[in-house]
């Protein structure tokens, strides 16, 4: 099909006119300005603010926490050029009132520019989250220099499997809450475009969701690659399963060692993984794919949402930054029943989860181990974070082993 | 999507054909209308309030449907919806109320005296008598499409008329989100409670937002009138009674109506209703007059009866189980309903069910003695 797109390069709006070849494809772009819809001014408004502001009195996340009337009213009429507004970017906490113990985000981005518009809520919200980081003047730092690792091979014994993953997102076009269904299409059309360049250890094959034979999805269930629709209701709340299947996938490579989710939760979620304990050498794959596909979509005039602030830009505004989550799934029975093992594990930066992934479980003594932090500090840090971490974790366990005493180490600082 | 919607016109920087849905694998009305070229030349339209076609057919593009339940695949965010986009809901329309045309005129009937007999159902068979609809506010968008402030006016334009009412109609109203746990169990133990929706069909359509803000049940004292405000409508108007008097249950049906409009009326706001459709709710199964009058009654020998499907048909009754929509029966115990909506009076429906049900009684007590029932196969009605 002949497609005419938009395409926006950088937050600085360019007008041009390039023609772009790419290897096996001849498709003409253009750099337009983008057509700013009315911001505002279609919002249809019979009520005041207070009239509209929401119930927020039995809830428990972090938007309900920093969303005032004052801010409300503020920021109601706004939209971001795509149309996007405050009431679409917070119903997944309005709807989603939260746990007592358990403190979700309550709101997602549209788009990038959700994070400038209503910067007034996202700001304090991102502070919490990320442990005070100031997106007003703090940098945040991007390193996928994988040489800079030290260690991280670890001993199979403990470690079963490693694991990085992390989200990017496509410049110019809507996040999943807010996409429409061309734009999501388009989404996969680049990225799928980009991942076919990539050759050797990396090279692979695509499976869209909607054309997927029983076999190809037996296959990747048994990889424990496939991911379903979302049934969660922070995620369904927020609109990102509207038009299921239509323009989702799972890209991965023959050696089945690096996996690209496109259109879940954000444009692509990228993921390495191995059995076993050699971290360094799934990071190394990591950045090496992240930086090869930046490369391919590059040449087609196409560039990741980053921006010096907020790093690398995903839909929710707990994977800003880095977005990175990297982790270890390692046995630990007597070291996870010392009582101090959380505060090991807080001091060390670190968050334990089931071996399902997130708000699963532990089974048996094994244990997801992984970083708390994602803005703030690079990919490397974080990754190098969770390499001394599990060390110790491992020495730990080697000395309740041995009959001997562990201490709890000091805290590391957060932003470094 | 719902209310923000400013960013709908986003997808106009894309072709029609880029922004098309696929409908390859769906079975529900919509996507047996929806053409790409009806979709191109009805995307740039929207409703005085913004609702566009994509908002209207979320719904069907997100749920596929059934190869055996043909569901209906869009909704109406507001009044102006049917008008705006007849050129998709009119067929839709037409195919799922009996060949409706665009042209036709309903028939609004709430004089309970038109009604024939209906007070003398046997309650040996009849263990229940049911009669519910629905109704609009005119000048608010629908619960798709409804803003949190819309919501909450039309929940205290609602109390305010129902706290009027009195004598038989003398009741209360429960908020959702301030019911205390006695309250609740007391609604559960009385079958009145209605829960945040499940259904994919109703939370696709962003009805369920901001949960359970807005929402509440109002019945009266007597438990014989209830009232559900912000579920699937604006309003759920609901007459019942345990035995077999439908003609009592649609007498306080109307009687309720009528007064609650009139109240209505006297603040300035009315139901939406037209002479082409009738009244006008959220999805088009429910207009015209947007009601389901039936009975929970024990039809052990009918129900295995060859023809059961076939007389229900000639009758233009329903069933489901006694959960209601989408359940099994349980005990030979059926709900037995009207399957229309739209071109038949209100009168005229529940008649219907009344006269359907009569016979399907005397059906069952022929079959019980070992007689048959073929003289008393009806006619297509």
């Amino acid at each position: 099909m002949a497609s005419s797109f938009a395409r926006v390069l950088s937050s600085k709006r360019k007008v041009g006119i390039l023609s772009l070849v790419g290897a096996g494809s001849l498709t003409v772009g253009f750099f337009l300005n983008r057509e700013h819809v009315n911001a505002g001014s279609n919002v249809r408004r019979i009520y005041p603010a207070s009239a509209e502001y929401p119930d927020l009195r039995k809830h428990n996340n972090c938007m309900a926490s920093h969303l005032t009337p004052a801010i409300y009213a503020k920021l109601c009429d706004k939209s971001t050029p795509n149309g996007y507004t405050l009431d679409e970017a917070i119903q997944t906490g309005v709807d989603n009132p939260g746990h007592p113990f358990i403190k979700t985000v309550g709101m997602v981005a549209g788009d990038e520019e959700s994070y400038g518009v209503f910067a007034d809520l996202f700001n304090p919200v991102i502070k919490e989250r990320h442990n005070g980081y100031d997106a007003c003047n703090m940098k945040h730092p991007t390193d996928l220099d994988y040489s800079k690792i030290r260690g991280g091979v670890f001993d199979d014994k403990y470690v079963l499997s490693s694991r990085v993953r992390t989200g990017r997102s496509i410049r110019g076009l809507s996040l999943p809450p807010a996409c429409t269904r061309a734009e999501r299409r388009e989404v996969e059309r680049v990225v799928i475009d980009a991942l076919a360049g990539l050759k050797g250890d990396l090279a692979g094959k695509y499976f869209s969701l909607t054309i997927m034979t029983d076999q190809e999805q037996q296959q990747l269930i048994d990889d424990h690659f496939l991911f379903d629709k979302p049934v969660s209701p922070l995620l369904t709340c927020a609109g990102m399963a509207r038009d299921w299947p239509d323009a989702r996938g799972i890209w991965h490579n023959n050696e089945k060692t690096f996996l690209v989710w496109v259109n879940e939760e954000d444009h692509t979620r990228v993921i390495s993984m191995e059995k076993g304990g050699n971290m360094k050498r799934v990071f190394e794959r990591f950045c090496k794919g992240l930086l090869e596909v930046e490369k391919l979509i590059q040449e087609k005039g196409w560039e990741f949402m980053w921006n010096e602030n907020l790093g690398y830009i995903l839909t929710c505004p707990s994977n800003l930054g880095t977005g990175l989550r990297a982790g270890v799934h390692v046995n630990l029975p007597r070291l996870s029943k010392d009582t101090r093992f959380s505060k090991i594990l807080d001091n060390l930066r670190l968050q334990k989860r089931g071996t399902g992934g997130v708000d699963t479980a532990a089974v048996g003594s094994t244990f997801d181990i992984s970083n708390l932090d994602r803005l703030g500090q690079s990919e490397v840090q974080l990754v190098q974070t969770v390499i001394d971490g599990v060390n110790y974790l491992i020495e730990c366990e080697k000395k309740l082993e041995k009959g001997q005493d562990i201490k709890i180490p000091p805290p590391i600082s957060q932003f470094k | 999507m719902p209310f923000g919607n400013t960013h709908n016109q986003l997808k106009m920087n894309y072709s029609a054909e880029q922004e098309f849905p696929d409908l390859s694998k769906h079975n529900n009305h919509m996507a047996k209308v929806l053409t790409p070229d009806m979709y191109a030349s009805l995307r740039d339209k929207q409703t005085p309030s913004g609702f566009t076609v994509d908002d209207v057919i979320q719904t069907g593009v997100d749920n596929p449907g059934h190869p055996f339940i043909m569901t209906v695949g869009c909704v109406a965010g507001d009044e102006e919806t049917y008008e705006v986009f007849k050129d998709l809901l009119d067929p839709i329309i037409e195919d799922r109320h009996g060949g409706y045309k665009p042209t036709d005129k309903h028939k609004t009937d709430l004089n309970p005296d038109n009604l024939q007999g209906g007070d003398d159902l046997d309650p040996n068979y009849v263990l229940s008598s049911r009669v519910r609809t629905g109704r609009s506010i005119r000048g608010f968008c629908l619960p798709p499409h409804c803003s949190r402030g819309e919501r909450r006016g039309i929940e205290s334009m609602s109390v305010e008329a129902l706290g009027v009412l009195d004598g038989d109609l003398n009741g209360k109203y429960y908020a959702l989100k301030d019911m205390t746990d006695d309250e609740q169990q007391q609604l559960i133990d009385d079958h009145f409670l209605f829960d945040k929706p499940v259904s994919p069909l109703l939370l696709a359509s962003g009805m369920a937002r901001d949960w359970p803000d807005g929402r509440g049940i109002w019945h009266n004292d007597n438990k014989t009138f209830l009232v559900w405000v912000n579920e699937e409508d604006h309003l759920r108007v609901i007459s019942m009674q345990k035995g077999g008097n439908m003609k009592e249950v649609f007498n306080r049906f109307c009687t309720g109506l009528t007064k609650i409009e009139e109240l209505f009326k006297e603040k300035g706001h009315e139901f939406m209703w037209n002479e082409h459709l009738g009244y006008v709710l959220t999805c088009p199964s429910n207009l015209g007059t947007g009601l389901r009058g039936g009975v929970h009654v024990k039809l052990p020998n009918v129900s295995k009866h060859e023809k059961f499907g076939e007389i229900l048909k000639r009758l233009r009754l329903q069933k489901r189980g006694t959960g209601g929509v989408d359940t099994a029966a349980v005990g030979g115990v059926f709900d037995i309903s009207n399957a229309d909506r739209l071109g038949f009076s209100e009168v005229e429906l529940v008649q219907m069910v009344v006269d359907g049900v009569k016979l399907l009684v005397e059906m069952e007590k022929r079959l019980e003695s070992g007689q048959s029932i073929d003289d008393l196969m009806p006619a297509q009605k």
